[in-house]
């Protein structure tokens, strides 16, 4: 009897999972269900779920019919994502190490000044990075960008790189100084298979918050180097019958995040609780 | 901003090798890897932010640049006795509590769904996770348009459907962002950010010693007892850290007030405001002393936010 109990008790548990995961995912297979509808479909109202599908949504988004191609601001965010990441790594990895492997004096006190600049609010130092870019000719440029992408993520990535570098056994980097391992030998050899996931998380995390961000993108980039967060802020207005162009729009630019993130869901956690969460 | 002394190095984990006293020489070589990161961080946020304090204290429009002066704390009566920026400081309050709160709850709820086995667990995991990795701004386009809009958003279609299921042809209708802009802001951060306390929550969970729920079960504990007295206390420093880190990410929040409202309809937060003062107003004093006014709140929260992040971390080094 018990057993019977368990079954029923599991299915329910399993119906009820299935049923909140399905209310969440409502809105965003709405958005690419309405993104395959052609515009006249996706605007009624009762919603035609059964429409027949098309990609006139996306082939607008991509420039048929008005000539604005979103290439340049999705290259754009390409850039300055994966530019700062790179970046954010060359600058965190050796950084971690001496918070971790090799830990400097008063280690904790320096790994928490990395930490309480990332709670300095983005908008407390949007001003007079303006004004420094307006007067250095800068505006508009998305290296400037790069830059403040990397002091964004670098905290979050100190935090994580060291979490990861902290599981680097002691006493074989001991041993195999002992041994008169060189340090490259001992970075290669131990300290990289060790750190190499953790490398990725970080990557990963740097890479998504890099992509996302919008508000200094949209103070200090114009035509030239606006991003694609930028980009979409051009739907921000209603424009008649597009939403299926808007919602396409929405697909494409998610779509590197989407992938990365589903890729590797572990690290995401990691990453979002830097490092706190293991 | 520095960090407030909460850690005490916890214990030296790693200690370099065996006895010798640092020399001089060697602790620089220590310190040498840190430095580019502590420069670059130095240089690009705590500079600016220095730049910002002083120009608080500055009277400057842009408009107006020859009339350029010291103006001691003019910018920080005008900015308090504003009553836009009063509304937007409790907008801030109401709605950073309001989408944290909601979400840490509907997050519990989901990771003790996910925390069991079921047919299909990896696929709700990866259904819940999807809205946390839309793009903000593709998010909150799609609240604005798809979902909200009156007259062909999915909200309206779905009552009108369900309406005519039962053969009424007069289902509400309601324009969902001007009826109630502030929650319309605040569901659609909900949506985002339930996911992310979701995986704090979940991870949490499942870091919980299973041997000792096993133990307590055998004991004969019920399944509430156990809930409250094994996975709940374990469960609390997780609770705080996910509600802490959401909280600063979305009293930063920009994108979803821009997008959906253009901080119209008392929905301004105090990021949309500072850039407002800046962007549309040119009144570049004021909008530093917004901004320095934005620090100091947050700072309030960061405390909290460093010291249970320094307490999970000193667990972590034991």
């Amino acid at each position: 009897m018990t057993s019977i109990r368990g079954t029923v008790r599991r299915g329910a548990w399993g119906i009820a999972a299935w049923a909140c995961g399905l209310f969440f995912f409502l809105p965003f297979g709405w958005m690419v269900l309405t993104s395959l509808h052609s515009e006249p479909d996706a605007a009624t109202n009762p919603p035609s779920v059964g429409a027949p599908l098309t990609l006139q949504g996306y082939r607008e988004f991509f420039g048929a019919g008005t000539g604005t191609s979103p290439w340049p601001p999705l290259v754009n965010s390409l850039t300055a994502s994966l530019v700062s990441t790179a970046l954010v790594l060359a600058l965190a990895i050796p950084a971690a190490y001496a918070l971790s492997i090799k830990p400097v004096r008063k280690w904790t006190d320096v790994l928490f000044f990395f930490l309480s600049t990332k709670m300095l609010p983005a908008v407390a130092g949007l001003l007079p990075v303006y004004l420094i870019a307006k007067n250095a000719g800068l505006l508009d440029n998305i290296w400037l960008l790069v830059v403040l992408y990397t002091s964004m993520n670098l905290p979050i990535a100190v935090w994580m790189m060291r979490s990861f570098l902290a599981e680097v056994p002691v006493e074989i980097l001991e041993a195999a100084s002992i041994d008169g391992a060189g340090l490259p030998t001992v970075l290669i050899r131990i300290v990289g298979p060790v750190a190499a996931p953790g490398i990725a998380a970080t990557a990963l995390i740097s890479f998504i918050f890099s992509w996302n961000e919008l508000l200094f993108a949209r103070v200090l980039t114009g035509v030239v180097a606006g991003t694609a967060p930028v980009f979409l802020t051009g739907f921000v207005t209603s424009q008649g019958l597009f939403l299926a162009k808007v919602c396409a729009a929405a697909v494409c630019v998610s779509l590197p995040v989407l992938v990365a993130g589903f890729a590797a869901q572990d690290k995401l956690v990691q990453g979002l609780s830097l490092g706190a969460v293991k | 901003m520095t960090a407030p002394p909460l850690a005490r190095p916890a214990r030296r984990v790693r200690l370099p090798a065996l006895g010798t006293a640092p020399r001089p020489r060697g602790s620089w070589a220590r310190r040498a890897p840190l430095l580019p990161a502590l420069v670059f961080l130095v240089v690009v946020t705590q500079l600016p932010f220095l730049g910002t304090l002083v120009i608080s204290f500055m009277r400057w429009n842009a408009l107006e640049p020859d009339r350029r002066a010291f103006g001691g704390l003019d910018n920080y009566k005008a900015a308090f006795t504003d009553p836009d920026l009063r509304s937007s400081i409790v907008t801030t309050v109401v709605l950073t509590a309001a989408v944290v709160l909601v979400s840490l709850f509907l997050g519990l709820g989901l990771a003790l769904l996910l925390d069991r086995k079921f047919l299909g667990r990896g696929i709700v995991r990866t259904m819940l996770i999807a809205p946390f990795l839309v793009v903000p701004v593709a998010s909150a386009l799609l609240w604005k348009h798809a979902l909200y809009n009156a007259s062909y958003g999915f909200l309206n279609g779905s009552l009108n459907w369900l309406w005519q299921l039962f053969g009424s042809d007069s289902a509400p209708q309601p324009d969902w962002m001007t009826s109630n802009p502030l929650i319309a802001v605040e569901v659609s951060l909900i949506w985002q950010w339930t996911p992310f306390m979701m995986l704090i929550l979940l991870a949490g969970l499942q870091s919980r010693p299973p041997d000792i729920v096993e133990a307590a079960r055998v004991d004969g504990a019920s399944r509430g007892q156990i809930f409250r007295h094994l996975t709940f206390p374990h469960l609390r420093r997780y609770l705080e850290l996910a509600a802490l880190l959401g909280s600063i990410y979305v009293v930063q929040n920009f994108d979803a007030v821009f997008t959906l409202t253009s901080g119209g309809l008392g929905t301004a937060n105090l990021p949309y405001t500072v850039y407002a003062t800046f962007f549309q107003a040119h009144d570049y004093g004021q909008a530093s002393a917004e901004g320095v006014i934005v620090v100091a709140c947050t700072m309030v929260v960061a405390t909290f936010a460093l010291r249970t992040v320094s307490s999970l971390f000193r667990e972590e080094t034991r």
